[in-house]
């Protein structure tokens, strides 16, 4: 039985990163392939959550945007508008 | 030219606090909140001239970026004034920031092209740096209002951000 439940196939989750007062909390994130990570943007101010030469999401204010993880991968992303907002993620295999 | 104008910013900012440390120990809080909102005012004026003179798309993004966010932050300011019933109070150190800011944009309406992208994110460098200066000894420690705190706290991470910001774009401008 215990083996059975191991062996399924985890579910995808949807984690929530906020952002306000221009920082991300948490600010540092474990997730799965698969996961999708939702920024939610509490301030009046626009932010992206950038990985320089891979990949952004903007995240415009008031708003939430959203990212499905493709791959294993650590990143450290940082705001574009605001580079002294930073945060990470780790993402591994399911 | 750089190093001129942000050592008059500096000396600005030791003489206002030295004059408001005369008036009374600390400004108030009218006094801060009229001083942080035209610090923001001072800024989107300055990215205003750099919409009209410039043609650099980074410059032009920065000072898109600049426009949103100090009004964005000016707006709630007001909000907040008006809610703690608060009118602010003009000052010697809000009219040093402005005759400061006045005169810069008059040096750099006189340039063009590169010269007047580089002079204008330089200064934007060192307008934030200074400004940030002013929150963290000054206008933090010295309001009494927890929002009116709490929103300057939130500006001081907005302004270092900017600072950063400007200082990225200084660096891709070489
Ligand atoms: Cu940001």
């Amino acid at each position: 039985m215990a083996l059975t439940i191991a062996a399924a196939p985890a579910k995808a989750e949807t984690i929530e990163v906020t952002i306000e007062k221009l920082v991300f909390s948490p600010a540092s994130i474990e997730a799965k392939v698969g996961d999708t990570i939702e920024w939610v943007n509490k301030d009046v101010f626009a932010h992206t959550a950038t990985v320089k030469g891979d990949w952004e999401v903007m995240i415009p204010p008031k708003t939430s945007a959203s990212m499905i993880l493709q791959k294993a991968e650590a990143f450290d992303y940082f705001c574009r508008f605001h580079p002294n907002m930073k945060g990470r993620l780790t993402v591994t295999s399911p | 030219m750089f190093i001129r104008s942000t050592t008059a910013l500096a000396a600005l900012f030791l003489l206002s606090a030295a004059t408001l440390a005369q008036a009374s120990d600390k400004p108030s809080d009218p006094q801060i909140a009229h001083i942080a909102y035209t610090a923001g005012v001072l800024d989107v004026e300055a990215a205003v001239q750099a919409l009209k003179k410039s043609k650099n798309k980074e410059i032009l993004d920065f000072a898109k970026d600049m426009v949103r966010d100090h009004e964005a932050v000016n707006k709630q300011a007001l909000d907040l004034v008006k809610k703690l019933n608060v009118t602010p109070e003009d000052n010697a150190t809000s009219k040093a920031l402005t005759k400061v800011a006045d005169e810069e944009r008059a040096k750099l309406a006189k340039l063009d092209g590169a010269a007047f992208d580089k002079a204008y994110v330089d200064n934007e460098v060192a307008y934030h740096k200074q400004v940030n200066g002013a929150l963290e000894t000054l206008l933090i420690p010295s309001a009494e209002n927890a929002e009116l705190k709490s929103l300057l706290e939130t500006g001081l991470k907005l302004f270092q951000g900017h600072e950063q910001h400007a200082e990225h774009v200084a660096g891709m401008l070489k």
